[in-house]
């Protein structure tokens, strides 16, 4: 059993090391060679910044630390004592935990069971489920990470799921904690609670290896920062002598321009809206009224920008939106057109376009070629007789390769061989092709890199430019301040509050995002 | 005494139902498809016979239809865990495959297409009407089997840790959870369970008789559906399902309505049953899937 908090550095640690050093590391997975020389190295006590573009091998190295695989050259170290090659169950044991990007709890299970999950009290030969909820709560007291140990994970937000998450590896006495893009689903009060509890486990000791895309958490929170690109360690800075400018051109290796461009919108003409939606009631999958009861406009030219945390109703809007889920009441339209009743492929005949949420769900065939997927949707605009025409959907290929900047310019590879970045650019570059209207788009930068986050907002800023309307919705909310001209908020299935972008800041948005505050608007 | 008799026959038809659909609740939580349960009992079924038989002694025939049960669910296991087969095609296989070779030694041992000779069976015999039934040990064990496995599942680490698999097996796997392992011994313990089922069954008639089964390892898995995969739950449909059987041979004696309509009863309630309840129920998210 453990108290982690409260339980020095065991003994034959030697202070003086570093608590990880990792040299040369190599590691590849069949062609790819994620790991190149790699290193890193993360003092005791300190929160340590990882960041680097997607696919840059920031987790592959996370997972060799935590004994996922074993790396192919290179030494780990921790605690000054060689760990190279060491299995899941060894980290553990020597007090590495790490919380993943997608939760690996249990949601039919509560709190508590998920906790104490493979290290079971046992009580007379049963399980003692009244001493593991004892054990967890005297944990949550001990970290302050507070969480009902009774509850099924299933009812819990993502904030307290993600307290869970660090309940575990405390609960199995992490002294090393590696947290692979913790914020990516939280909200802003959730994050800062986050920074709280983090510090408090760094006061107590421990150790903090921080995973991230978002350079202003870095600043915020560590001491040090290690810059990754290509597999490689290219920077190790402390945090105070940075700035997010610096980070960002290690990662990429040339300037990037991060620039928050207040949206200039606003005075726009109030013409005719392009995408209307009336008392718009969806059901969800699990919840009656996933969406519940929403109105609203964007005019051409406008981008009118939907914020809050998942799971809100922002997906089943935006199927419903698409077309590939069915409005239980409410009316829809574009350029004053009803579209209600039309099939997807209708919708997008007359000027709807989308970028999923989910490319690779939704916006991608995975197996299907890069040429291919440029003209999904659109495959009857490429036929001659009753064939494709094969000839013209290369051309469109190469012309979209070229004029996105997909990478590998191969139009013959599959989707799937690409980067979360380039597999993006298909998509965006299929649904910005077509002539459109309105363009809903889900989550535009999802798990891209900087430069292809740079080069996306850079596309939705020219669609608006040419007066198209767009319905953008993101969990960042930093994206959605940066491009919006008029800020939504989604809780609970319903449009809390509509402002303009010049009176919507993190801190007044973030009351609405939690349900604390709520101005139903006519 | 209508009533009592109703009762009795109620639970004599449901202990076949109870025990495979204990051993269904147990694999299916830990994520593994029990289309097999047919296969488990008419195994057990054959295996019974086969020990009662040769030794004379009922519990031989248990031990030996238990071991059928093993038998078949180790094939199972191993090739839906091991080598990740496809769960409805290798359920449906060992089905067939346990037709075919309970036929095939049923010729071999007894020279016959169609049924064993008598065998010995746990008591019961001569002792008429509803307190004859209460002498047979598989009875208690029948009405005792779903309590026990739903405080295995509840209470016990093993059951937890067998829910956390059927759920989400990565984050099991995680915490260092051995998740093969635990499902290995849930599907053994499946084929045990059912295969006392099937125990019952021939002993209960003495003889086997060529797919004597006749779909009870499906009723059943549809009992685990309808039960919301909770053991409890489950064994309540069990009951459910046999006093609509009981109902349906009281009906048919009584030639009211056309016998074949009747017999459908049971058959039509589990349609009824698992069409009506199972779209507002969740399967164990990792249920039929071993990929990782």
């Amino acid at each position: 059993m453990s108290t982690p908090l409260s339980t020095p550095l065991s003994a034959p640690h030697d202070t003086k090391a570093p608590a990880v050093r990792m040299t040369g590391i190599d590691k590849r997975f069949g062609p790819v060679r994620a790991n190149r020389g790699a290193s890193l190295e993360v003092r005791q006590g300190e929160i340590h910044a990882l960041v680097g573009e997607n696919g840059a091998g920031k987790s592959t190295l996370m997972k060799m630390l935590a004994g996922m695989f074993a790396p192919d050259g290179g030494t780990i170290e921790v605690g000054g004592r060689d760990v190279t090659g060491w299995s899941t169950a060894q980290a553990i044991s020597a007090g590495v935990g790490m919380v993943h990007q997608h939760f690996m709890l249990v949601p039919t299970l509560t709190v508590a069971e998920n906790v104490v999950l493979g290290r079971e009290p046992v009580g007379v030969a049963t399980f003692d489920a009244a001493r593991a909820i004892r054990e967890v709560e005297s944990l949550c007291e001990q970290s302050g990470l507070h969480v009902p140990a009774d509850r099924l994970v299933a009812d819990l937000s993502v904030g307290e799921a993600q307290r869970v998450e660090i309940l575990k590896t405390l609960y199995r006495g992490a002294r090393i904690l590696l947290l692979d893009e913790p914020t990516a689903v939280l909200s802003p009060p959730e994050v800062a609670e986050l920074w709280k509890v983090l510090r408090r486990v760094r006061d107590g000791g421990a150790t903090i290896i921080l995973i991230t895309h978002k350079l202003d958490e870095v600043m915020h929170v560590t001491e040090h920062v290690t810059v990754m690109r290509q597999g490689e360690t290219v920077a190790r800075m402390a945090t105070r002598d940075t700035s997010p400018e610096g980070i960002a051109k290690a990662m990429v290796g040339r300037n990037v321009d991060l620039g928050v461009k207040v949206a200039h919108g606003g005075a726009r003409a109030m013409g005719a809206p392009a995408l209307e939606v009336k008392n718009l009631v969806v059901r969800g999958a699990r919840v009656e009224r996933a969406v519940n009861d929403v109105s609203f406009a964007i005019q051409p030219g406008e981008i009118l920008g939907i914020a809050g945390v998942e799971g809100n109703g922002q997906t089943e809007l935006l199927e419903a939106l698409a077309g590939l889920r069915p409005a239980v009441s409410g009316a829809m339209s574009l350029g004053g057109f009803d579209i209600t009743a039309l099939s997807v492929r209708d919708r997008g005949d007359v000027g709807l376009s989308h970028i999923p949420e989910d490319r690779h769900r939704r916006g991608l065939i995975l197996d299907y070629t890069i040429a291919d997927n440029l003209i999904l949707g659109q495959q009857h605009r490429f036929t001659s007789g009753a064939a494709i025409d094969v000839a013209a959907v290369m051309a469109h290929a190469q012309a979209k390769i070229t004029e996105y900047d997909i990478r590998p310019t191969e139009p013959l590879l599959a989707a799937r061989t690409l980067s979360g970045g380039n597999q993006q650019k298909v998509v965006i570059a299929r649904e910005m092709s077509r002539q459109f209207v309105a363009l809903l788009a889900a989550q535009p930068t999802r798990g891209v890199d900087v430069g292809a986050i740079e080069f996306i907002h850079g596309e939705l800023r020219n669609a608006r430019e040419a007066g198209k309307a767009i319905l953008l919705v993101s969990a960042e909310l930093r994206e959605v301040l940066s491009l919006s001209d008029r800020i939504a908020v989604m809780y609970g299935g319903k449009i809390v509050t509509v402002l303009n972008r010049a009176d919507a800041s993190e801190e007044i948005l973030g009351p609405f995002m939690t349900g604390a505050r709520r101005e139903v608007t006519a | 005494m209508g009533a009592l008799l109703f009762f009795a026959q109620t639970i004599r038809i449901a202990i076949p139902y109870l025990f495979a659909a204990a051993g269904g609740a147990l694999a299916e939580r830990a994520g593994v498809v029990s289309l097999t349960l047919e296969g488990f009992m008419l195994g057990g079924a054959f295996g019974a016979v086969l020990g009662s038989y040769y030794s004379h002694s009922a519990w031989v025939g248990l031990v030996v239809g238990v071991a059928w049960g093993l038998g078949l669910a180790t094939v199972h296991a191993v090739s839906a865990i091991r080598f990740k087969a496809d769960q409805i095609v290798v359920g449906v296989a060992i089905n067939l495959f346990t037709v075919g070779i309970t036929r095939f030694f049923l010729q071999l041992a007894f020279g016959s297409s169609s049924n064993s000779p008598r065998v010995a069976g746990f008591g019961g015999e001569g002792v008429a009407g509803a307190v004859g039934f209460l002498t047979n040990p598989l009875i208690w064990m029948g009405v005792l089997v779903m309590p026990v496995v739903w405080w295995v599942v509840q209470k016990t680490t093993f059951g937890l840790r067998v829910r956390a698999v059927g759920e989400h097996p990565m984050a099991a796997a995680s915490v260092g959870v051995p998740v093969n392992r635990v499902r290995y011994v849930a599907v053994l313990a499946s084929g045990a369970l059912a295969a006392l089922g099937g125990v019952y069954l021939a002993l209960d008639q003495h003889q086997f008789t060529d797919s004597m089964t006749a779909g009870r390892g499906f009723i059943a898995l549809a009992a685990v559906i309808f039960g919301r995969w909770d053991p409890l739950r489950a064994g309540l449909a069990c009951l459910l399902f046999a006093a609509a059987e009981t109902l349906q041979i009281q009906l048919q004696a009584a030639q009211l309505i056309p016998s074949q309509f009747v017999a459908m009863i049971p058959y039509v309630l589990t349609i009824i049953a698992v069409a009506g309840v199972v779209g507002r129920s969740r399967a164990p998210a990792a249920l039929g899937r071993t990929e990782d």
